[in-house]
């Protein structure tokens, strides 16, 4: 059983099919890629995984559980944790309270709690501040701990963006472009990080445009044109791939 | 300094009734006390959360209400002012969720209006059903507090004290929330509520949390207004008491505690004590020089028109307000430090 499946998956959107019979596996421990021309359909999938939109047809299956529609916030629960294509900080807190956000899924205190500060609440937080500081550490951004969100450079904006979804723990990662904007040398280290987080025993499944980071880091590409999958395989099998070449240049190429 | 300054505040603000011993500006100074409390319940929706709420009086009205029910000649019920407290609270808290959810789905100025719908319904139904609520008459002869045999009455020292005792608790309480994961979750959700809910936020329970927990302290006033003054009609909670207390966070700087503080105290001294002396004061000058325009006039007639020139004012030059919290500040001036638009949760 793969780690997420999705199963002749599809959205309509009114006339528009946005995704159309996507069958798809990640196998746990990968690094998939999701790629393809503006407009044909990634992100919905993203959407639609993290429940931002409920399926038309097909269904989506992660560990065995059928997650169909079901809320943001309940996917994240479930292991599943997400960045944006178009950053999604919040923008007016520290840095460290974004990633402290993050773990909201893990946490276990009440209103009450918080309103009384019990010991669980206070243990709790005490928890939550350690391990938030432990992925700053990580991720390089412990300069910044006090600082707000909206205060860092781009590049580390998408850092603590990255951040923010592993403090929930997640066992699957979906990065939304997040190569948009960078230049070489913080592609490079983003490579460099998307791997140690697969290390870290995260499975990542990764939207791009840029074909370098695509093809530096990606165990498995998927190639989607106007909602439906077109080809599938290693990277160097799809980059050869003449209808990979066709969709993304155009008949006649 | 800075962290002896609140006991400071404190032990001076305890003084207060032995040194000015007026009954009238007692009566004054323990009125602004309720809206301290009002505002902090519009600051958990509004300022923590991002919840435009407008029709906030419907929840002091409930609040107000409940307690005139049922500590009164209106039904001949008579429940023990101190419970009625909590009892109020939870009722107004109550509605707080009745109220909150229909608007949980909608944005900015959509919330803005059911919102504003809901205070305008609930002081319409209180003077509608009459044969309950006493109609726009309203109910009087409300019982009046006991502590340890001691009758509160009419005296306004004891209501001084009491509303004290409770903005100091009221003060643990919202300053322990806003640094806790609700209080996280609040602020995540004023940020970008999509982003708040991957992070595994259920906005829907964290959105009526601060609906119910914000109605929960206007319930609070109620009973304690209802108490001090032995009568409630609907025409003290209707759509400017909103603008009043939504003047006191805007004026004072929402989202953050002291400025809360600060601007409830400045709005509620010029409603109940200011503007009602300038008034008298006026008066006189008036009779002294014979001019009758002065001797008739009545300033208090003046106050929505001056909260109106406080708030448009207050936007234009200084829209974080008074004591802004930093967040707020930066929100608001963003634009003229990077040319870029503010990101601020609709």
């Amino acid at each position: 059983m793969a780690l997420l499946e999705l199963r002749s998956l599809g959205k309509n959107f009114g006339g528009l099919a946005a995704v159309k019979d996507l069958t798809l596996d990640v196998q746990a421990g990968g690094i998939i890629s999701l790629i393809g021309p503006n407009g044909a359909g990634k992100s919905t999938v993203f959407n639609l995984i993290t429940g931002i939109y409920a399926p038309t047809e097909g269904s989506i299956v992660f560990e065995g559980r059928v997650l169909d529609g079901m809320r943001p916030d309940r996917v994240t629960a479930a292991g599943i944790a997400r960045t944006f294509q178009n950053i999604r900080l919040f923008s007016f807190m520290s840095v460290l309270e974004n990633v402290m956000v993050g773990r909201n899924a893990r946490m276990h205190a009440s209103i009450a709690d918080g309103a009384l500060r019990t010991p669980r609440a206070t243990s709790e937080d005490r928890e939550v501040k350690r391990r938030a500081q432990e992925l700053l550490d990580f991720f390089g951004l412990a300069p910044y701990t006090s600082e707000w969100a909206r205060n860092l450079p781009y590049g580390m904006q998408r850092r603590l963006e990255i951040a923010r979804a592993l403090a929930s723990e997640p066992r699957l990662l979906l990065l939304d472009e997040p190569g948009a904007g960078t230049n070489p040398a913080e592609k490079q280290a983003l490579m460099r990080l998307v791997q140690s987080i697969r290390e870290r025993g995260v499975t990542v499944l990764l939207i791009e445009h840029d074909m370098q980071l695509v093809m530096g880091i990606s165990d498995e590409v998927h190639v989607l044109d106007y909602g439906e999958q077109i080809a599938c395989g290693p990277p160097d099998q799809v980059r050869h791939d003449p209808r990979v070449i066709e969709a993304y240049l155009g008949k006649g190429a | 300094m800075k962290r002896v300054l609140p006991f400071v505040i404190v032990v001076a603000l305890a003084f207060v009734p032995l040194l000015d011993r007026n009954a009238s500006h007692i009566s004054a100074y323990a009125d602004t006390g309720g809206l301290v409390l009002l505002a902090f319940g519009l600051n958990i929706i509004v300022g923590y959360t991002g919840l435009l709420a407008l029709g906030f009086a419907a929840f002091f009205a409930i609040g107000a209400y409940t307690y005139a029910f049922l500590a009164s000649p209106q039904f001949g019920i008579h429940l023990n002012f101190w419970p009625m407290i909590l009892v109020s609270a939870a009722v107004a808290a109550l509605f707080g969720l009745v109220l909150g959810a229909p608007t949980l789905r909608l944005r900015g100025d959509y919330l803005a209006i059911v919102t504003l719908g809901f205070g305008e319904i609930v002081p319409q139904v209180l003077q509608n059903l009459d044969k309950w609520t006493g109609g726009p008459d309203g109910i009087a002869g409300i019982d009046q507090p006991r502590l340890f045999g001691f009758g509160f009455g009419f005296n306004p020292v004891p209501y001084y004290y009491l509303y004290m005792a409770i903005i100091l608790v009221s003060l643990w309480l919202l300053n322990n929330l806003r640094h806790s994961r609700i209080g996280r979750s609040w602020m995540a959700i004023r940020e970008d509520e999509l982003a708040a809910a991957h992070m595994g936020i259920n906005t829907t329970t964290a959105k009526l949390a601060a609906f119910s927990l914000g109605a929960a302290f206007a319930g609070v006033a109620g009973v304690l207004f209802a108490a001090k003054l032995s009568t409630v009609s609907p025409s003290g909670f209707d759509f400017n008491t909103s603008v009043m207390i939504l003047a006191a966070l805007v004026l004072g700087g929402m989202g953050n505690l002291p400025g809360v503080i600060t601007g409830a105290t400045i709005i509620g001294l010029l409603n109940f004590l200011i503007l009602p002396q300038a008034t008298n004061w006026v008066q006189t000058l008036g009779q002294q020089l014979h001019l009758a325009s002065l001797a008739g006039i009545d300033l208090n007639q003046y106050r929505f028109l001056l909260y109106g020139i406080i708030l448009v004012t207050v936007m234009l030059f200084r829209p974080e307000g008074l004591i802004p919290s930093a967040t707020r500040r930066a929100e608001l001036h963003a634009e003229e430090q990077s040319g870029a638009p503010a990101q601020a949760g609709a």
